[in-house]
């Protein structure tokens, strides 16, 4: 299981477009995929399925908030990542 | 509204005229029942909610596509998320479950869009218009799951006439202008949101024609947006023939350009009605010489108290450094009975219309006036506006004096005037039009105590017709009055944004006109074509009919230029 945490720079953080972008960049992996809003007062994070828009858009992560992605697919891990830190690679 | 049997006719709204198939915009289907059960065949309600999603997330798609070919990446990109929001998994994953409970595919499908909408609605503010488009695939999907069309504006590939009972700002923002010839409403009135809109995007719009929602989806119709007629099954002649007359309109609108005037050179001001700050734009975009009536209700009628003198100051300041030097006519606070106000105690009257409003009210609360006075020639200082202030609900010379003073006593040294909407102060306008230096003439008030007819009752509008000869009686005697005393008189009511009836009130005298904006090109381009003396005639032939549609039509006769701009 491949798992990133990073911190999410695009401005309008996973909603509208780049929530858009995300969930179909997700959908493409054959894994299952999940994301969640890092809660650092949290016991166990809230994991939700990263192919879900209305999920994703529900984890109403802004700008700043830290999210953890992860998935048995390591590369659609990494991708994911890069969208969300607006990395180039 | 008339019904015969191939036509009918409501309030046109927005000029020009567009024919094609009907596509009624449907309601949106009911909600499931709570607890309505599948027949027993899981297997079967599984497929038939999946077939739904899937169903309205192919129908959002292809809609995407095709408003991305045309360049509306904006309106491609809601679409594709909302086909995305169809087609996700963890709503059909949901609704599967609720299916495996024994639920409907439609009330599983609505439970679980539930789910979403208050997970979304939780997550505050910034997620609000996912809601909305969420209730709306939402309905969509169940619109399929029930068999009944589909809710929202229809898409179509051939330019169609949208009928709806009435239009709300989320159904309208992704109506493709080109695909729309014209837009029928059951509901609605001049300044509904479909009037708004439909001026807006140039489409020719008939409201208020309930007959609209009987024709079915597909008949032929052809709308004239000036008249309101919708004529059903026209003959391609008709529709030639309009589309001739709609093209020489639009030839006659572009055309008109430069200051309000009759063919021969009399200058008649074309002003804008505006209720704000927000209708300055559209007002100086037709073309508007200034503001004949700057309404300032809505500073008051939301307040929880008093506005200030500064906070009034900085908004009336907005409006008026927006026109140069030009007119602007700013009414004094028009507010109490059916307009009240939280920061001052109602009396319990039972005639409102009739009772202690308007200027009625100010001469209570003197000091309220003197601050929206003092506030407004604050505004003006320093400023080249050539501001007017009047006072509403003027019915003798006593309210008049009463106003003069006051602004006088505020510091305005521009020009103060009366509005003329009660008929007492129509008929004996020329006992104070010495002492005031303008009239307006509000139309809409003037004939509901014209005529003792309510304004908000719909089964007397035809006592709101301001061809009604009485009318045109009471607004020759201001008009007299106004040019036998050496000063101007205006008219500030719809009534000035109807071309026809322009020609007549400027030949009754009416100095000036002001209506809301998208109305004057029209009224310019239709004054441009006349001379004043053919003016003087219509508003003479007019005054000898004895009904309105009389009236309507001596007037007609009498101005040929209607006829040269497709009218």
């Amino acid at each position: 299981m491949a798992e990133r945490q990073v911190k999410v720079t695009t401005d309008v953080g996973l909603h509208a477009r780049p929530a858009a972008v995300f969930v179909q960049s997700a959908a493409q992996s054959s894994e299952d995929v999940t994301l969640a809003k890092f809660d650092p007062a949290a016991e166990s994070q809230n994991r939700v399925n990263a192919k879900s828009i209305l999920a994703v858009l529900g984890l109403d992560v802004r700008n700043g908030d830290e999210v953890i992605i992860a998935s048995e697919d390591a590369e659609a891990v990494d991708r994911l990542a890069a969208l969300v830190t607006e990395e180039t690679s | 509204m008339t019904v015969t049997a191939t036509s009918f006719t409501g309030v046109g709204v927005s000029p020009g005229v567009g024919a094609g198939p009907v596509r009624a915009m449907a309601a949106a289907p009911p909600e499931p029942p709570p607890g309505e059960r599948h027949d027993g065949d899981a297997t079967a309600a599984l497929a038939a909610a999946s077939s739904a999603l899937e169903t309205v997330g192919a129908d959002l798609d292809a809609r995407s596509e095709r408003a991305a070919q045309k360049g509306r990446a904006e309106a491609s990109e809601v679409l594709a998320a909302q086909a995305m929001m169809a087609r996700d998994p963890s709503l059909s994953e949901l609704a599967a479950a609720k299916i495996g409970e024994g639920l409907s595919p439609a009330r599983a499908v609505f439970e679980a869009f539930g789910t979403f909408r208050d997970l979304l609605a939780s997550a505050g503010a910034y997620l609000a218009g996912r809601v909305a488009d969420l209730d709306d695939i939402r309905d969509r999907v169940i619109a399929v799951l029930s068999g009944r069309p589909m809710p929202g504006v229809p898409d179509a590939d051939v330019p169609f006439v949208l009928v709806a009972r009435d239009l709300a700002p989320a159904d309208t923002a992704l109506i493709d202008p080109a695909k729309v010839a014209a837009f029928v409403t059951a509901e609605g009135g001049p300044t509904s949101h479909t009037a708004i809109l439909a001026r807006t995007m140039g489409v020719p719009a008939v409201v208020a024609a309930p007959a609209a929602l009987d024709l079915p989806d597909g008949t032929p119709v052809l709308v004239d947006g000036t008249t309101g007629e919708v004529t059903v099954e026209p003959s391609e002649e008709a529709v030639r023939t309009a589309r001739q007359a709609g093209d020489a309109l639009a030839a006659a609108v572009s055309g008109a350009r430069g200051p309000g005037a009759t063919a021969d050179g009399k200058l008649v001001p074309l002003l804008a009605n505006i209720g704000g700050p927000a209708d300055v734009e559209s007002a100086l975009a037709h073309g508007a010489e200034g503001v004949g009536l700057f309404r300032t209700e809505f500073l008051f009628l939301d307040a929880a108290t008093a506005p200030t003198l500064e906070a009034q100051q900085a908004v009336y300041r907005e409006v008026l450094s927006a026109f140069g030097d030009k007119r602007v006519v700013v009414r004094t606070l028009d507010a109490g009975a059916d307009k009240p106000l939280a920061f001052l105690p109602a009396g319990d009257e039972p005639n409102p219309a009739l009772g202690e409003r308007a200027l009625r009210m100010m001469r209570h609360h003197p000091d309220m006036l003197d601050t929206q006075l003092r506030a407004l020639a604050a505004a003006s200082s320093g400023l080249p506006v050539d501001l007017w202030v009047m006072a509403p609900m003027v019915a003798d010379g006593d309210d008049a004096g009463f106003f003069m003073d006051a602004a006088r006593a505020a510091g305005l040294t521009g020009k103060a005037g009366v509005m003329i909407e009660i008929p007492a102060a129509a008929l004996r306008a020329r006992d104070f039009a010495q002492a005031v230096d303008f009239f307006s003439i509000g139309t809409n008030d003037l004939a509901q105590y014209a005529f003792a007819a309510d304004r908000q009752i719909g089964a007397l509008s035809r006592f709101q017709d301001p061809w009604q000869p009485a009318m045109l009686d009471l607004i020759a005697s201001a008009a007299t009055a106004a040019n036998t005393a050496g000063t101007s008189c205006g008219v500030c009511g719809e009534a000035a944004a109807d071309p026809a009836l322009a020609c007549v009130l400027v030949g009754l005298g009416v100095t000036s006109l002001s209506m809301s904006a998208p109305a004057l090109p029209l009224v310019r381009a239709v004054l441009a074509a006349h001379t004043y003396s053919q003016c003087v005639r219509a508003a003479e032939a007019a005054r000898r009919a004895t009904s309105a549609s009389g009236a309507r039509e001596m007037a007609r006769a009498a101005l040929p230029g209607l006829r040269a701009v497709g009218m």
